[in-house]
């Protein structure tokens, strides 16, 4: 049985379809992150799973039920938004009792209090019950809204990108706790965001969001190195995937200058048939620098910690090189970059279009 | 020679918060600086001190050879920059653009002249009559930036102007950004609590923590050498691991190790059972259980519980471990970094 079926949803607001028919499944015990970039649909979505929005097509199910048509408060669905929305005058105890205390949950006080404990324990943030919410940091602020959605024991979380508005570094430590405490307490989860990383990650399963629509499903690993399309390619990855045009020439694909990037009976052309042109992807860390047979200079060399990456000029447009750290390199360095081509991906030329930025 | 020199700069607001206790740096011309330190540090106060938007309690601001400490904000060829994103939307890109330019009292003719000049630098020239609603969201932060830098004052002031840009925006932003500057040459001074975003643009970075500077350095030398634990965790994703190590004379030692230089192997070490990872000449090991494993796609992060605490070991995407395994933890000694742990400093 699925936690949450959504199927075919639609919905509109005036002329603009904010979502136009969108699939997925969320397993039992399954975290599910949605990803895409600001207007995609993703806040659009989780509104209408919780019931804040009606859709205009498609149905939804919570626990094998129809839920589409159900109220808010009758779904047993906890969301936490990216603001913290807490009462900022009450206490953090106040808060976390807050949804146990709504009209229709009957809860004895001695329940209130064990489920009050028992979240901000797991949470870290027992020595803050007293404390008033506008006293709060952010991280500490996210943990209560997170706390105050755990006590109510929901069917399902819905995250919309609860991490967003916290410093880079608390936003790497919350993940890493929060990742943690849903692996332990195996809930349901969908997870907002439009950070590959958080994606990567927090995901059992990445659901690919563009303008309302699925480009893609599947595990972060199946999202990251074989996408259906560039515009799932380009979602993923830091440094963004390399994208080339290539054209079949003799045995090889070649750039727009006729270049040879890699052969054809070395890389799976299953998406592209016979066509004679194509996308070509391929990411920064699947580049060697040397052994390839077009030449390319180093424009500009970051050094990211981990691991060097380089910005190359090859073939008329640019490249990007992720190489060790002790790799020697300087704007100017002559190189001949060699793609592997078991990482060489190729997609119809109609399934891109030209790329935005 | 400095071109900005701040000198025993403090600012203390009236209700007694000490946000900058007194801080010394200098810029060359042209260098790109960085201002990298977590909420409340005191990194944006600094900027706004050096924008003449805040007024100093002590310490003085050189720039371009003159002590500019109490000149008012037009006075000092300063160029603020807030966020790239927020364009006016009745405007069209071309006024946009030129908004900085026509607030100085430049000439139409130079304004225009100015503005074809960074369009065309930005692949924008097509879109100069458009309004902002009638671009792509990339197309919108590109102007954005244009605006931010079609004036060449003698310093350009950032304030997190990448802030709400999505991550798969900033990469290219960033790019785009040291680009423009490397071209420009105009001295930058920046605000952000990203260290990536850092690493990425300074040429010096200076790291920041309440009111006060931990550590100045170019990139690699504040990840590799850093002079404080605090720089070893804030830099770094993530930052560094630290173990208690022994006692050397009187004073305890916190070992540092970053999660790439740390190798995962599978079953007991020889350590296994809580020995100090430093008390091993060769490669010191330690053992645990990989109790969290965080895809990347370019690699992974395990997240090993020992008996020394929980470290995090930067892997090969495809590498064998998996969750809940058994495996022993080496550090190349090369590699360790030793802090005195009642101070914070870095040990030679």
């Amino acid at each position: 049985m699925s936690a949450l079926r959504v199927r075919g949803i639609v919905k509109r607001f005036g002329a603009t379809a904010a979502l136009d028919g969108v699939d997925f499944e969320v397993g039992e015990r399954e975290r599910v992150v949605v990803l895409g970039p600001t207007g995609a649909g993703k806040t659009t979505l989780l509104r209408t799973i919780a019931g804040l929005e009606t859709p205009d097509a498609g149905t939804l199910e919570l626990g094998g039920a129809d839920a589409t048509a159900l109220a808010p408060s009758a779904r047993d669905v906890a969301l936490v938004f990216q603001n913290f929305s807490l009462y900022p005058h009450w206490s953090v105890r106040g808060n976390l009792e807050f949804p146990l205390r709504a009209p229709g949950r009957a809860l004895a006080p001695a329940e209130i209090q064990e489920r009050v404990q028992w979240a901000a324990a797991l949470l870290r943030i027992e020595k803050l019950l007293d404390r008033p919410a506008k006293h709060l940091s952010g991280g500490e602020m996210q943990r209560v809204a997170l706390g105050r959605a755990l006590v109510r024991r929901p069917k399902l979380f819905l995250m919309d990108e609860p991490l967003t508005n916290l410093d880079a570094k608390l936003r790497e430590a919350l993940r890493v706790e929060l990742l943690r405490l849903f692996q332990e307490l195996q809930v349901p989860v969908v997870w907002v965001t439009h950070d590959q990383a958080e994606a990567l990650s927090m995901g059992e399963r990445v659901v690919v969001l563009a303008a309302g629509r699925v480009l893609q499903v599947g595990t972060p690993r199946e999202v990251y190195l074989s996408p259906a399309s560039p515009a799932v390619a380009r979602q993923l990855g830091q440094p963004p995937i390399n994208l080339l045009a290539v054209e079949r020439r003799g045995d090889h694909w070649c750039a727009g200058d006729g270049a040879r990037l890699v052969g054809v009976a070395e890389v799976d052309a299953s998406r592209v048939g016979d066509a004679a042109r194509a996308r070509l992807g391929i990411r920064p860390e699947h580049v060697a620098p040397h052994g390839g047979e077009t030449p390319a200079e180093v424009a500009v060399v970051e050094d990211a910690g981990p691991h060097r990456v380089l910005l190359l000029h090859f073939a008329g447009g640019a490249l990007h090189v992720v190489v060790p750290r002790d790799f020697e390199a300087a704007p100017g360095t002559k190189l001949a970059p060699r793609f592997d081509p078991r990482h060489a991906l190729l997609w119809r030329e109609e399934d891109s279009p030209p790329r935005e930025a | 020679m400095a071109f900005l020199e701040l000198a025993a700069l403090a600012k203390t607001y009236p209700d007694g918060t000490r946000a900058v206790k007194g801080i010394d740096f200098a810029a060359a011309q042209g260098e790109f600086v960085v201002l990298l330190g977590p909420s409340g540090c005191g990194k944006t106060t600094t900027l706004r001190m050096v924008a003449g938007l805040e007024l100093p309690s002590a310490g003085t601001i050189r720039l371009a050879g003159a002590d500019v400490t109490a000149l008012p904000p037009s006075a000092r060829d300063v160029g603020f920059v807030f966020q790239f994103y927020a364009l006016y939307p009745h405007l069209t890109v071309a006024e946009n653009i030129a908004f900085p330019l026509s607030c100085g009292g430049m000439a139409k003719a130079e304004r225009v002249a100015a503005v074809a000049n960074i369009a065309r630098r930005l692949g924008l020239t097509g879109l100069l009559q458009k309004r902002p609603r009638e671009l792509s969201g990339g197309d919108q932060q590109r102007v954005g930036l244009a605006r931010a830098i079609v004036r060449r004052p003698a310093i350009w002031l950032m304030d997190e102007p990448l802030g709400t840009l999505d991550a798969d925006r900033r990469l290219a932003m960033c790019e785009f950004l040291r680009e423009q500057q490397l071209a420009a040459r105009v001295t930058t001074l920046y605000v952000t609590h990203d260290q990536e975003e850092a690493m990425r643009l300074a040429d010096r970075i200076v790291v920041m923590k309440d009111g006060l500077i931990e550590q100045v350095g170019t990139p690699l030398e504040v990840y590799d050498e850093p002079a404080t634990l605090f720089v070893a965790h804030f830099v770094g994703s993530p930052g560094m691991n630290f173990l208690e190590g022994e006692r050397v004379g009187a004073g305890a030692v916190t070992l540092g190790v970053r999660p790439e230089s740390v190798r995962v192997a599978a079953g007991e070490g020889p350590a296994g059972h809580g020995g100090t990872p430093a008390a091993h000449g060769g490669t010191p090991a330690l053992s645990g259980e990989v109790v969290l494993d965080e895809y990347s796609g370019i690699a992974r992060c395990l997240h090993v519980r020992t008996d020394a605490g929980t470290l995090v070991a930067r892997v090969a995407a495809d590498a064998p471990t998996r969750l809940g395994a058994r495996v022993r933890l080496e550090f190349d000694p090369a590699r360790v970094r030793r802090f005195d742990r009642a101070s914070g400093r870095r040990l030679a």
